[in-house]
């Protein structure tokens, strides 16, 4: 645009997913000069939400028109489909840093009406208060005591006052000793760990308890915040997100250019094995800065894939979910042992109530981690709770992260977004380079801009 | 029992320099800066304005540079009532920017936005009328052809500042009291919208489990 700018900055970030976006408007609050590039025409990178005729030529290999696809399904424009299904914990990490940026100002939140769990063929409602937690069927009278026992000492249970740990260590002991002390039989067991703690495989059971006991507790102060469910979901979707964190950040002094591929990277001494980090080369011009944040994509020599690869089929449906009280938005858990699986399967199922796709439709995205050879029939037992489904997009996502933690090369990477059901990996991930990049932790302070009056 | 409110979220957008920001900040705390910088810090400003016995409250979005290198995120035009088309009349290149992003404005944003076109800097021109580079008929052709408000204005002098507020306030279809953002209660509405910067009001015994 035939403008002079800048050449010189504190950090270069690459690619807009909801990570690097958290990264660089933290960075311009704290008074970096950031600049931040994408390669693709929008944001979000691999935590967009997209249209469907984006959505249509990214998964299919010959893409319906755009007419045939407003015929079938209303308005293109009403439609944004995440490629990563996740809900945000209303008490979790994300939900704190939103609030301390002020980036609740960009983005407007609502409640998942409820959570369900599948068991022996059916689902239930995770019951979310106590009255719903005595009508549920999901466990007898005396195994709801005896959950009421385990729930009362989560609730009580005091770091420093070692009366209120009734005599279990959180780093000594296993979960499984934990639920042994409760008397909890197994499908209470599956219950806590998979609907409430939101472990995916039954690992947890053998290692110390403090992360179970951590995510109950998270569990319970979300559900308590709101009611119906620890979930929250922003409308117009979840590329709400980094595109709120990437405003933030140009508030802040951040310079935002998409659509700039990176036509080659700059390292010292041109040795792009043992150099470090100096700049990139792009179409409109060459930038330099003595570090640089990235996804994975951006620097795939530089990570390794996790060994985990993530299905996830995204299914437009034109009614509600069956059994599920008509509800707009919910998520499905099936833990492994219910369908003789390692992993649990994901259903997070939204609707036009949240801006996501036009009148009457709802969206669900099934996602799990690939166990065998045929991926797609993995997925079968969450296709049967649906009914009818009108459109299926599937796709495979393999999982990388970096291979070193970037204080050779002042080269920091993301991780790929796993196949959990909230944000909490995601945000541990921003912490952890946050810390990397700055040598200090993240302290979340309260945003004050004096010239925002606000009443 | 006061007024009622009607928030309106109105978005700038024009070339780099052309006044945006001044323009905001003469309408909002009727001051001028002559070596503004460019934008940084605040952009989401708010100012209420009685018309009639109704109060109008604007909530500004600037576009803090995003738009420079073809960045605005989709989030900028959502839901935006109204918006702001501004050029430099002494820039004729503003104002080939200034038709774009009135073009831009109907293909994204929402249908019944309401748009003012706005050629700031006529300060300038007082002292030599030849400074002038973009025809106050052109604008007006495009203003008519396009159906958009027009003003000329001066954010140094505040010349047709506030008329241009007034304008989009006398345009913009009032809602009850029903529709009011209401900024003190917990905001779990009907719908389940929930203010999340409302933390006072979220249950304060969070840690007791009410499952
Ligand atoms: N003479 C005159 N100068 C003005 C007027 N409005 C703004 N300026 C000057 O023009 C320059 C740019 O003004 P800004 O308000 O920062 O412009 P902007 O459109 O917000 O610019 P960006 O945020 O960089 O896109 C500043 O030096 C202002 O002082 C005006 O009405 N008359
Ligand atoms: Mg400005």
């Amino acid at each position: 645009m035939g403008e002079e700018m800048d050449t010189e900055y504190d950090v270069i970030v690459l690619g807009t997913g909801i990570t690097e976006c958290i990264l660089s408007g933290l960075l311009s609050v704290d008074g970096k000069k950031v600049l931040h590039i994408d390669k693709q025409d929008h944001y979000g990178g691999e935590s967009a939400s997209v249209n469907l005729s984006q959505l249509y030529s990214q998964f299919k290999k010959n893409p319906i028109g755009k007419d045939e696809i407003e015929s079938k399904f209303g308005k293109d424009r009403d439609w944004n489909v995440d490629l990563i299904p996740k809900f945000l914990m209303a008490n979790g990490e994300l939900t704190n840093i939103l609030v301390h940026t002020d980036v609740t100002r960009y983005v407007e939140f609502k409640q998942v009406s409820g959570s369900y769990v599948f068991k022996q063929g059916k689902i239930y409602k995770v019951p979310a208060t106590e009255m719903e937690a005595i009508s549920s069927p999901l466990m007898g009278i005396f195994e709801k005591r005896r959950m009421k026992k385990f729930l009362e000492w989560i609730s009580s249970c005091k770091e420093d006052e070692i009366s209120t740990h009734q005599g279990l260590d959180l780093d000594k002991n296993t979960m499984d000793e934990v639920y042994y002390k409760f008397g909890l039989g197994n499908s209470t067991k599956e219950f806590i760990g998979h609907a409430m703690a939101l472990w995916t495989n039954d690992d947890y059971l053998q290692q110390p308890a403090r992360p179970s006991y951590e995510r109950v507790l998270l569990y319970c102060q979300s559900v308590a915040r709101y009611g119906k469910s620890p979930y929250l979901y922003p409308l117009y979707g979840l590329g709400e997100l980094p595109q709120g964190f990437a405003r933030l950040s140009a508030i802040y002094g951040g310079t935002y250019m998409l659509d700039t591929p990176i036509e080659k990277v700059l390292y010292t001494d041109n040795d792009s094995e043992n150099g470090n980090f100096e700049g990139v080369q792009t179409k409109l011009g060459t930038f330099k800065a003595p570090l640089v944040i990235a996804d994975p994509t951006y620097f795939s020599h530089k990570c390794k894939s996790t060994g985990q690869r993530v299905i996830r089929a995204i299914c437009i449906l034109n009614h509600p979910v069956p059994n599920t009280g008509d509800a707009d938005s919910l998520q499905i858990i099936i833990p492994q042992s219910q369908v003789g699986r390692k992993n649990d399967i994901y259903i997070a199922i939204v609707s036009d109530a949240h801006n996501v796709c036009s009148k009457g439709h709802y969206l669900a995205i099934i996602s799990t981690i690939v166990e065998t050879e045929a991926p797609h029939i993995e997925l079968e037992p969450a296709f049967k709770l649906l009914g009818p489904i009108e459109e299926k997009f599937m796709g495979i996502a393999d999982l990388f992260e970096p291979k070193e933690d970037g204080s050779k090369d002042n080269i920091y990477l993301s991780k790929s977004y796993d196949a959990s059901s909230h944000f909490e990996s995601m945000t541990d991930d921003v912490k952890d380079i946050y810390f990397r990049v700055t040598g200090h932790p993240l302290v979340l302070k309260k945003r004050n801009d004096e010239d925002a009056q606000e009443e | 029992m006061s007024n009622p409110i009607t928030s309106i979220k109105l978005v700038l957008l024009g070339e780099a320099a052309v006044g945006k920001s001044s323009i905001v900040l003469r309408f909002v705390s009727n001051d001028f800066s002559e070596n503004k910088e460019p934008t940084i810090g605040a952009a989401f400003l708010t100012q209420r304005v009685n018309i009639n016995d109704h109060t109008v409250k604007f909530e500004i979005w600037d576009t803090a540079g995003q738009e420079r290198f073809a960045s605005l995120a989709p989030m900028y035009y959502r839901n935006a009532q109204a918006a702001l088309v501004v050029y430099d009349v002494t820039k004729p290149q503003s104002f080939i920017k200034a038709r774009h992003w009135v073009k831009e404005l109907h293909e994204q944003a929402s249908k019944n936005i309401i748009i003012a076109l706005v050629g700031n800097k006529i300060d300038i021109l007082e002292d030599n009328e030849n400074e002038r580079k973009v025809a106050r008929e052109e604008a007006e052709k495009l203003a008519e052809e396009e159906g958009l408000l027009f003003f000329e204005t001066s954010a140094k002098t505040g010349t047709n500042i506030s008329e241009v507020f007034l304008g989009i306030g006398e345009k913009i279809p009032l809602k009850g009291l029903e529709d009011e953002h209401n900024n003190n209660g917990l905001n779990v509405t009907e719908d389940q919208r929930i203010n999340l910067a409302n933390t006072a009001n979220a249950s304060e015994n969070a840690s007791a489990c009410s499952c």
